[in-house]
């Protein structure tokens, strides 16, 4: 074995914590279980090293294995599944003693959590339960709706406490369809495929018109047509788009007029309106506005800002 | 060359050339291809546009009739053809344009009232014809009315110019006005 290789390998190990050394080695998977249950991690660090070391030799670590266990100790959040589902139904054990909390691991960086909510007095409901997904990696969670509002800011402290987070902050983005949500979150939406649309030229049926169906038809506008359908490329995408069913503005505004005084200009109040878009699929909905001639091209940046600022529920206020 | 003009330039032989002009390019096309699937003596050309003025760069023929077509469920495509009539010049007004108005059937999606577009009509004297255009027997039956206004408006029909035609429908229009 190579000496700076060894030099490396020793310098990471007395910089591991000893309470994590077990785990961290065990995530770096190149020693084996045998090998990994003859040290002692109770001595001396030092001497701890050198017994690894020693293991390392008679694999004959290389500099690829180095490079992976320093890998492995930056990730220093090494999430503990154990940890943290334990700590998360004792905190909701404690607050209502009715309660039902079950999980399930899916894959290495999902996990599923199932609570049916019962008070003191009552057992738990199981016909209107509330699901939770948590992506240990990220600080994100995907909550579905709590029939009784007064749980939530218990489950929002649970979920803080058992992830070893400072705080917990709801986003303004809601939509059935939790593969949208993930999409719109990690920003896997924007991956285009392979695939030949991402920059064709302007051609026949590109623009969902027959245009060479009859030659006694003329468009006059193609110019026009070509720029909405370019301006619409550059704000939606050329791949498919989320799916959300809403997008709601709250505004608050107060009234303006040139003639001062009347009724409405008095009002203390800011006057409350509130806009709602509902469509199966909205953000394909409003991409195909203007190349359907219904809006002009750009739309509005209040529309199409929903799925870079990953909301989809506005309060608007004058400034 | 902002405004269209009626008479700058000659009429091919036998040839016929209508201008669609609305926001929405799916209504134009199966209203275009409507127009083309009827029998005709004359050569038919169908030319749409979102909006005036048309490109200068392109070489047309002389346009016979100017049908604007508004649909009833979008402001937007009102606004936009309001915004187009400052274009045309006064001479298509007498007898060679026409309001087609869409969506009508469906009352609880109209957010233009029928009166709008009746008053629009009146202001520039033309006629003004309502048909469902999602629909293929009205449309089918439309397209077939337009396509003998345009060979009126074209002049290949002896005996009948388009000024007659425009005075003859506007007599049917004046009774109602009169009731109001």
């Amino acid at each position: 074995m190579d000496e700076n290789v060894a030099e490396f390998i020793r310098r990471s190990i007395l910089k591991i914590p000893l309470c994590e050394m077990k785990t961290i080695l065990k995530a770096w998977n190149f020693l084996s279980e045998d090998q990994l249950q003859t040290i002692n991690f109770r001595q001396r660090k030092e001497f701890l090293a050198q017994e690894v070391i020693l293991m390392c030799e008679e694999k004959c670590a290389r500099l690829d294995d180095m490079a992976l266990l320093d890998i492995v100790c930056e990730d220093v959040d090494l999430f503990d599944m154990k940890w943290f589902q334990c700590s998360f139904k004792k905190i909701l054990q404690r607050a209502l003693r009715n309660v039902t909390v079950s999980f399930r691991v899916d894959g290495k960086n999902a996990v599923w959590i199932r609570i049916a909510w019962g008070t003191q007095y009552s057992q738990p409901n199981q016909y209107k339960p509330t699901f939770v997904v948590y992506y240990p990696q990220t600080p994100y969670a995907f909550i579905s709706s709590c029939h009784l509002k007064s749980n939530v800011p218990l489950l929002h402290q649970a979920l803080k406490v058992a992830s070893k987070h400072h705080q917990i902050v709801q986003m303004d983005l809601r939509s059935r369809h939790l593969d949208s949500l993930k999409a719109i979150v990690f920003r896997e939406y924007d991956q285009t495929f392979e695939s030949h649309n991402s920059t064709v030229p302007l051609q026949e049926g590109n623009l969902g018109l027959d245009m060479n169906l009859d030659s006694n038809i003329i468009h006059e506008n193609l110019e026009e047509k070509e720029r909405i359908h370019r301006v619409t490329q550059e704000t939606f995408g050329a791949h498919p788009q989320p799916q959300l069913e809403f997008a709601q503005y709250k505004l608050e505004t107060k009234f303006k007029s040139g003639i001062s005084g009347g009724i409405l200009a008095d009002r203390k109040e800011p006057l409350r309106c509130l806009i709602k878009f509902s469509s199966p699929h909205l953000l394909e909905a409003l991409k195909s506005l203007a190349p359907a001639g219904i809006a002009d091209a750009p739309l509005s940046p209040l529309l199409t800002c929903i799925a870079n600022k990953k909301m989809n529920y506005f309060k608007i206020r004058d400034k | 060359m902002s405004v269209l003009r009626s008479m700058d330039k000659l009429p091919d032989l036998n040839r016929a050339t209508i201008l669609l002009v609305g926001t929405e390019d799916a209504l134009l096309q199966k209203l275009a291809e409507s127009m083309l699937q009827e029998h005709c003596a004359s050569e038919l050309r169908v030319h749409l546009a979102n909006s005036l003025p048309l490109p200068s760069t392109v070489n047309r023929p002389r346009i016979d009739l100017i049908v604007f077509v508004i649909n009833l469920h979008s402001k937007y495509s009102l606004r936009k053809v309001e915004e187009c009539l400052s274009h045309v010049d006064s001479s298509f007004f007498l007898g060679k344009v026409c309001f087609l108005a869409t969506g009508a059937g469906r009352e609880s999606h109209c957010s233009i009232h029928q009166n709008t577009v009746i008053k629009l009509a009146r202001t520039y004297r033309s006629p003004l014809l309502f048909c469902d255009l999602e629909v293929g027997s009205f449309r089918a039956t439309m397209a077939q009315r337009l396509v003998r206004m345009l060979q009126i408006c074209a002049g290949h029909v002896p005996g009948i110019s388009a000024v007659n035609l425009l005075s003859l429908l506007r007599c049917s229009d004046s009774t109602p006005s009169k009731e109001l």
